[in-house]
């Protein structure tokens, strides 16, 4: 039955209205979680607010215990969904890079839309500076892309790689994100407060 | 005191009546509206087969303006190309979601009262050098996606759902690298 897009052939107009429909609910998200504020996002970085990890993890843990269990009433085919082939060498030196943006520029691409559609100026400027990134990724290294797939380790869904069921997989993350919620709740006490360093 | 946003918005003068009436009302409680931008995700799993992005959508006008000036270079340039979509670079699904986006945070600041014309910073720093911050950041972490092949919402979310290892690994990647910096640009956020 799911994903949809297996049994029906949408239209490319279809597509995209429903692009338009899912993204106001992103974007809804992000502005009502504070994601639209640059120094709500990088406080996270400094202890004061784990907003960010909070709404992440959350959102990854619903996402990941949805799928595994309509995966398992039947009514998902999770061969179906498409996964990135894993690269670590490209994973690790390109989250490093995208961290240090992050946390420099205020901002991810997702966010900084939220921080635009509120009046932030420098949203505006982290998306000019996205758009430079990605034209000179276009013209200065357009052999990365082949480099990726040719050096990628393949698909490596954690399940699979391990041999450990989805569900014991999703039930560990909602244990490990109860756990975290106490421990973010003494990290808020202990720095919220702090000033300067 | 300072002349940023959040402390003009929320600073002691907050607390006078006319003030408060237009005071922007509290962000919702952040596991409420990890469960809704969860459910966000899983509903664009559930009917595209594919979860969220936004990189993408960046490369996507990229092509397209790349593609003003010459439509031959475009097509012969391997990244350019993926997003050319036939001359109609513009009709790109990740960057029609960002659309949606950027309306359903309107919609969201509005009745948040959170609009305001302003820059993100701390108060020791300028406007200028924060703005000049904002593009560095910005240049690097697009550049750093388009290697990693995804970003917070492309790897991180819709990966990390999926338990895709190389997912995984880039968002320790991300929080390694912005924690390691945090100290030596503390000026621009505290």
């Amino acid at each position: 039955m799911f994903p949809l897009s297996s049994t029906v052939e949408f239209t490319a107009g279809t597509e995209l209205a429903l692009a338009a429909v899912l993204g106001l609910g992103f974007g809804f998200c992000l502005e009502r979680a504070g994601f639209g504020s640059a120094r709500k996002l990088t406080s996270v970085f400094y202890l004061r607010d784990m907003a960010v990890v909070k709404v992440m993890f959350t959102a990854i843990v619903t996402a990941m215990v949805g799928l595994t269990v309509l995966a398992a009433a039947g009514a998902l085919d999770l061969k179906e969904l498409y996964l990135e082939q894993t690269n670590y060498t490209a994973q690790i030196v390109g989250g490093l890079l995208f961290g240090a943006g992050f946390i420099v520029g205020g901002y991810c691409p997702g966010t900084s839309i939220a921080a635009i559609a509120t009046g932030r100026k420098d949203g505006m400027l982290f998306a000019l500076g996205m758009f430079a990134g990605v034209y000179t990724y276009a013209e200065l290294t357009p052999g990365l892309d082949a480099w990726y797939t040719a050096t990628a380790q393949g698909e490596i869904p954690l399940p699979a790689a391990t041999g450990i069921a989805m569900g014991w997989w999703a039930a560990g993350f909602v244990a490990f994100l109860l756990f975290a919620a106490w421990g973010m709740a003494k990290i808020e006490a202990r720095f919220s407060g702090s000033g300067r360093i | 005191m300072t002349r940023n946003s959040a402390t003009l918005r929320a600073g002691p003068s907050a607390g006078v009546v006319s003030r408060a009436e237009h005071a922007p009302r509290p962000y919702w409680n952040p596991y409420l509206v990890g469960v809704l931008l969860g459910l966000v995700l899983l509903a664009t799993y559930l009917v595209t087969g594919r979860g969220l992005g936004a990189t993408a959508g960046f490369a996507a006008v990229a092509s397209f303006v790349a593609g003003i000036f010459s439509p031959e270079h475009v097509v012969a340039n391997a990244v350019h190309a993926k997003y050319w979509n036939g001359g109609a670079p513009l009709a790109n699904w990740t960057l029609v979601l960002l659309g949606g986006s950027f309306v359903g945070a309107l919609l969201s600041g509005i009745q948040g009262r959170r609009l305001a014309f302003s820059v993100e910073r701390g108060p020791r720093i300028s406007d200028g050098q924060r703005l000049a911050l904002a593009f560095a950041g910005g240049f690097v972490a697009a550049y750093g996606a388009k290697i990693a092949k995804g970003c917070t919402s492309g790897q991180a979310l819709t990966g990390g759902a999926m338990l895709n290892a190389g997912s995984l690994v880039f968002m320790l990647a991300v929080f390694a690298a912005a924690y390691g910096l945090a100290y030596f640009v503390r000026k621009e956020w505290l």
